[in-house]
């Protein structure tokens, strides 16, 4: 494979401001196939944001965004609905559809899309349930899965149309270590076995160490280091040290921007 | 002061143009939900028609009631009580039918869709149907704003027949009413342009309402609280809609 071909998605100079809020500034990501890469960085960072972005839910202010070479700012309604069926996305709270069991939450890209017989989808749909271990909750309703489970359902439903992308939105957040492993050894698992290209999003250091094999920290809009995880927990820079390390206080203050505390305690601030 | 007024005024503006391209987009994909997703239609004609039934039966049934008593008891005066039927037939084809209707839709059925909607963006739903390349607006939208639309002209039917009924035991049964006058009357005197004002209006205040009830939901804060107020707002705007609606409907009608 050549250089030019082994990137699948390359973020190129990207600005994106939210009403006054600068996001983004000039930020460089290159996403290599085949690979997991994890987006990490503090709450508030705009890190789903930047997933919206590569769906394009959201547009960019300036810079672009290449999936296989083509720039999704160019690409018409239908031409970005072909784009999507091949991405599979895994949202942060699951997103099933409450009104059907798991077993058509599974079937539902699948009976939208393609002309199946029936047969062949409940057997599409029983296989992916297996893989993610929940073929026996095929006739519950969303409303009955724990937490973990909806969204190793979510994860049945983003894999049923083969995607080549699969994007996770914290996968890791809110579940118990035993669910937390489960997800951690699927994410590998689906990526390895179907050469599927992985993003994550995520601020679980611990997990998505052992899971990608590249990381980006952003901060302040910005790449603020990159790398496989060991060389990020060996750098010497102050922001990246205090994310990996989970430290209070440091370039990322503990303090939200306050005027002078000795003032306001004496009530000089209200003169 | 000034500055401020103008910009509600400007914001006013955007959001109706908004409201105005958002209704042409349902009506634009509406043919082809008919035909491609009939089955999610008829769904939505149970969930916004049948669940209803109930309440506009019962509210039907009382309406009609006391009409009837008060078409009798004021009647009475001019010796004219045979004419009760008549009082009810109108009251109840032309103006309370589709009111009332609408105004029971908005609290029943235009709160349930508000609030589903609106909580299906919140959880992400309408994000990942997206994602999955599949148009919101045609798989949850479109189908239940033509339930409502097709569900208020047969719920006010229900309303005006279960009401005439509530009239005519209250009337005839109750309060002695001869049963010949009281239909004979009707029949005489309603025309049936009486009739088609009513089951036009409904028909307004069904698109009105269940448009209202799609938007509110569909442009819900995506939080609990926003969609609580979501909901609060589709009932208060729709009846205030249905209300300046009928008027003007009336107005040029008569």
């Amino acid at each position: 494979m050549n250089e030019k071909n082994k990137a699948l998605i390359e973020i190129r100079d990207l600005d994106y401001t939210r009403g006054h809020r600068p996001i983004f500034r000039e930020l460089n990501v290159t996403i290599n196939r085949g690979t997991v890469t994890a987006i990490m960085g503090p709450s508030g960072t705009g890190k789903t944001t930047l997933l919206r972005l590569i769906t394009r839910q959201l547009v960019p202010d300036r810079g672009t965004i290449l999936v296989d070479g083509v720039d999704i700012a160019k690409l018409t309604e239908g031409e970005l609905f072909q784009l999507r069926k091949r991405f599979g996305m895994l949202f942060q709270n699951g997103a099933l559809l409450t009104d059907l069991s798991v077993f058509e939450n599974v079937a539902f890209p699948l009976r939208e899309h393609t002309r199946l017989p029936n047969r062949l989808i409940r057997h599409i749909v029983l296989t992916k349930l297996h893989a993610v271990g929940l073929r026996g909750a095929a006739d519950m309703m969303p409303s009955e899965l724990s937490g973990g489970m909806a969204r190793r359902v979510a994860l049945a439903r983003a894999m049923v149309m083969d995607p080549d992308i699969l994007i996770y939105d914290e996968p890791f957040v809110g579940l118990d270590p035993i669910s937390m492993g489960v997800i951690v050894r699927l994410v590998r698992r689906m990526n390895d076995a179907l050469g599927i290209t992985s993003i994550i999003v995520s601020h679980d250091v611990q997990e998505v160490s052992t899971v990608a094999d590249c990381s980006y920290l952003i901060s302040d809009g910005k790449v603020a280091a990159s790398g496989s995880p060991a060389e990020l927990s060996n750098t010497t820079s102050e922001v990246v040290r205090q994310f990996m390390h989970g430290m209070a206080d440091g370039p990322v203050a503990f303090h939200y921007a306050a005027p002078n505390y000795a003032e306001q305690l004496l009530g000089r601030d209200l003169e | 002061m000034f500055r401020e007024i103008f910009y509600t005024f400007v914001d006013f503006l955007r959001t109706f143009g908004a409201f105005q391209l958002f209704f042409l987009q349902l009506i634009r994909n509406t043919p082809i939900v008919f035909v491609r997703r009939f089955r999610l239609i008829v769904h939505q004609v149970y969930n916004a028609g049948a669940l209803s039934l109930v309440i506009i039966m019962i509210c039907g049934f009382f309406v009609g009631g006391v009409l009837g008593l008060q078409g009798y008891s004021n009647l009475a005066r001019f010796n004219a009580e045979d004419s009760v039927g008549t009082f009810a037939a109108f009251s109840l084809l032309k103006e309370l039918g589709p009111v009332i209707t609408a105004l029971l839709f908005a609290g029943r059925a235009g709160t349930a869709l508000a609030s589903e909607i609106g909580l299906m963006r919140a959880t992400d739903q309408l994000s990942a149907m997206e994602m999955m390349a599949i148009n919101p607006l045609r798989r949850v939208l479109v189908p239940r704003f033509l339930g409502g639309v097709i569900s208020m002209p047969m719920l006010t039917a229900v309303f005006s027949v279960v009401g005439l009924f509530g009239a005519h035991l209250v009337g005839v049964s109750l309060l002695g009413v001869d049963a010949g006058a009281f239909w004979q009357q009707i029949q005489n005197t309603l025309e049936p342009s009486d009739v088609y004002e009513g089951i036009f209006k409904s028909f307004v205040f069904g698109v009105a309402a269940s448009l209202l009830a799609v938007w509110e939901g569909y442009n819900a804060i995506p939080t609990a609280e926003g969609v609580g107020r979501a909901t609060t707002r589709t009932v208060v705007i729709t009846a205030i809609a249905v209300l300046i609606f009928d008027f003007m409907i009336t107005a040029v009608v008569i």
